[in-house]
């Protein structure tokens, strides 16, 4: 006798049977969301130029997803999110002024050949967003630093390029900050806000950090990564960054500037590439504050946040398999 | 008080609404039983009856064949019809003998002992023995085997096991609530056996009413206490209950006794009181069914041997989407198709997920390291590297990251967000590195 008319259907799996409702897409569709607010920043100063150009990134993105699935015969992951996020973080990183086609090859390199010829989501050594303009700013040095001024696409001027902070820092010092922008009040106010030369989604501070706040609420991500990272970036430029000796830099312009918030909440803290044990992650975001300081204060660039991640992107497999977690009763006295 | 807990778990829905607040109803005996010769881990039995013989409630038809085994006794009186063998929720063929209800519920002859308390250790432990008692929290360990600890590693405290971690289940929480004193009597002939003078009662803080009740029992009862623990998921594991409880680190690969603890489950504390105080054998335990797939939850007492269909039916039936159902709870059950296996001393609920409760698992992605399993395992473990490994024939890897140290709670695949079958990947690992 059954007790029920499709008793014969019922599916038998090994346990465990319930599944916690945090899925890839979901985790990825709402990094996404909290990109939104440094994005709208980045159109609110830059202009239409910001939305055309993330555009051309993330179609890219998912153009070259697409191909290289297609080519290798393997499930189509367009919709998983991820080569959304990819395209949309590397449009954040571009400076409005880009020409059209470098969005499109940027992007092929960071999801074709960073991530698909890797072995695709989960595989890739390399942050494929930040491999994308490394490629870009090397291969077109000009073009991916021709800053344009904010604001200017909105009051109908023609837009006038200029120097971002950190370079102005870097050529001419904190005087000449002080000169363009007033006051150190001033300075710091609109640095948090945005109003400054930079890439398209990097220079809205305070946005980038409500994002990064929901995505830490969430659980998303850890502070491990960003407060590592940040305070090792503050710490030292406090230290090293002054021209008048030791202990004389200003780090509240260097935790502002550059893409250093949208590094350390959104780039260096990608699960693929960077350390899965919460104690490596301290170790990457030293790391990567350590090679940011020392890129911005002595090597040819102004700004050093995305090769420090690269960089520590290398580390990312070694200092899991090095650190690795810690067995529960394993090394430890026995407590009676 | 801040709540007692270990590092790391997960925090599943914990639907116990369904069932909690239905009072222990006694499921009458069926027609026909089914009584497993091996409800145990260790050896089976071997029967001692044969067709034909008639038995009575509680009389010996299974005898234990070594040290880690358990003697199995008949539910019902009635008439032997066959031994045959059926296949148990594992997957394994065990022998089992099938008993034909007489209805009159004549007892075999039970020792009585009023004055239990007066026996010595080794006598009691002998009733437990063979009364046929096991873990009843689902590991189903001979009890008698976990109080026979080696001289050398001398046990000073007694813990009972009320954390009832796994979502769903109330059979533990309903036994505490309604038969408090039980329970604590059951932790006095623990502690007697083992000599110790110290016991505690571990209960997750969703169970206030249970907490209260037992609070009460254990007032006036020295040496005794009870202790609030956070609801989380495995919570009422032995290594991560020691550790909330005392703070005592069980040693990887080691056991409860290492660190002077010895564990049981609730159910098993009233099955050790019955055994001591009226001689009774395990013939009958409390089985939470429960899930949207049934009508009625509820906490039936249900004689070992009865087909889950009369549980099942008892409470109302199934609901018109039943989907899975499973014998235990859902993060380490066991499902099944077949709806007359029989209640065993390990089964501790029959848990009917609906078509809206269900998850299909057959889909899963590629691991994006995100490391929620490693901070989810209450052990301390990489599952995502121990998977990977896994999926990719790397067995002999999974032993830098100590595959052997996993009891298999289902916590990193819980909490997996490409949905990857990891507990099933790591067994598989685990049998090819034995191999």
């Amino acid at each position: 006798m059954a007790v029920a008319k499709n008793e014969h259907e019922l599916v038998v799996t090994v346990s465990p049977h319930i599944r916690s409702d945090v899925t890839v897409n979901r985790i990825m569709w709402t990094v996404t969301l909290s990109l939104l607010p440094a994005f709208v920043m980045g159109v609110y100063y830059f202009g239409p130029r910001a939305i055309y150009i993330t555009a051309l990134c993330i179609a890219g993105s998912l153009f070259s997803e697409w191909l290289v699935e297609k080519m290798t015969s393997r499930e189509l992951t367009l919709g998983d999110g991820s080569a959304f996020l990819t395209g949309l973080l590397l449009g954040m990183n571009m400076p409005a002024t880009i020409p059209f086609y470098i969005p499109l090859v940027s992007s092929f390199v960071a999801v074709a050949i960073t991530k698909q010829l890797f072995g695709g989501l989960g595989y890739n050594i390399f942050n494929p967003a930040l491999i994308g303009r490394a490629f870009a700013l090397i291969t077109w040095p000009r073009a991916m630093t021709n800053w344009m001024e904010p604001t200017a696409a909105f009051v109908g001027l023609d837009a006038k390029t200029t120097a971002t902070p950190l370079g102005l820092l870097k050529e001419e010092g904190m005087h000449k900050l002080l000169e363009v922008f007033g006051d150190k009040m001033n300075l710091y106010t609109q640095l948090l806000i945005g109003h400054r030369a930079g890439s398209l989604g990097e220079v809205s501070a305070i946005a980038i950090i409500i994002g990064g706040l929901f995505l830490l609420y969430k659980k998303y991500i850890s502070w491990h990564i960003p407060v590592s990272f940040l305070a090792t970036v503050a710490v030292f430029a406090w230290i090293f960054g002054g021209k008048e000796g030791f202990f004389t830099g200003d780090p509240i312009v260097h935790l502002l500037s550059g893409g250093l918030m949208l590094g350390a909440f959104f780039m260096a803290t990608d699960y693929v590439t960077c350390p899965s044990i919460r104690r490596g992650q301290i170790v990457f975001g030293i790391g990567c504050g350590l090679l940011t300081i020392l890129i911005r204060l002595k090597a040819g660039y102004p700004e050093g946040v995305m090769f420090a991640i690269l960089l520590m992107n290398c580390f990312s497999p070694l200092i899991d398999r090095s650190m690795k977690s810690k067995v529960f009763g394993a090394r430890r006295e026995v407590k009676k | 008080m801040a709540l007692l807990t270990f590092k790391g778990g997960v925090h599943p829905p914990h639907h116990k609404e369904l069932s909690a607040g239905a009072e222990i109803r006694e499921l009458p005996a069926p027609k026909l039983l089914y009584i497993p010769l091996s409800q145990h881990i260790g050896a089976p039995c071997n029967a001692v009856v044969e067709a034909g013989q008639e038995v009575k409630r509680g009389e010996l038809i299974g005898e234990p064949t070594g040290f880690v085994s358990s003697p199995v006794h008949s539910s019902v009186s009635g008439t032997v019809k066959e031994i045959t063998t059926i296949t148990n929720p594992m997957g394994r063929t065990v022998p089992a003998v099938v008993i034909e209800n007489d209805g009159r519920d004549e007892w075999a002859p039970l020792k009585d002992t009023p004055e239990y308390m007066n026996l010595s250790p080794e006598e009691l432990k002998e009733k437990i023995k063979d009364a046929g008692i096991v873990g009843m929290g689902g590991a189903t360990f001979p009890t008698h085997v976990k109080l026979s600890p080696p001289k050398e590693k001398p046990v000073d405290v007694v813990i009972i096991n009320g954390a009832e971690c796994e979502p769903y289940l109330t059979a533990d929480h309903r036994l505490m609530v309604e038969r408090p004193e039980d329970v604590i009597e059951g932790l006095k002939i623990l502690m007697r056996v083992l000599g110790v003078s110290k016991g505690h009662v571990g209960i997750e803080s969703n169970k206030p009413d249970a907490i209260e009740k037992m609070k009460a029992a254990a007032s006036g009862e020295p040496g005794i206490e009870v202790n609030v623990l956070e609801v989380k998921y495995p919570q009422g594991a032995e290594k991560m209950l020691i550790k909330a409880i005392l703070d005592r680190d069980v040693p990887a690969g080691g056991l409860p006794m290492d660190v002077g603890v010895v564990v049981q489950n609730v159910g098993t504390a009233v099955a050790i009181y019955e055994a001591c105080r009226y001689g009774k054998p395990l013939i009958e335990r409390v089985v939470t069914v429960t899930g949207e797939g049934v009508k009625n939850p509820s906490n039936l007492l249900a004689r070992i041997g009865t087909p889950i269909r009369e549980l099942i039916e008892d409470c109302g039936g199934l609901t018109d989407s039943p989907k899975k159902v499973i014998l235990g709870g859902p993060m380490m059950g066991f499902a099944t198709f077949d709806l007359d296996l029989p209640v065993t001393k390990g089964t501790s609920g029959v848990l009917v997920l609906s078509e809206r409760e269900y998850v299909d698992s057959e889909k899963f992605g590629p691991c994006i390291r995100c490391g929620r399993c490693i901070d989810a395992c209450p052990m301390g473990l990489m599952p995502s590297m121990l998977s990977i490994f896994a999926e990719k024939g790397h067995y002999e890897d999974t032993k830098e990251y100590n595959i052997f140290d996993c009891f298999e709670c289902g916590t990193c695949t819980y909490v997996c967000p490409a949905k990857r079958p990891i507990v099933q990947l790591i067994r598989l690992a685990k049998s090819m590195v034995k191999r």
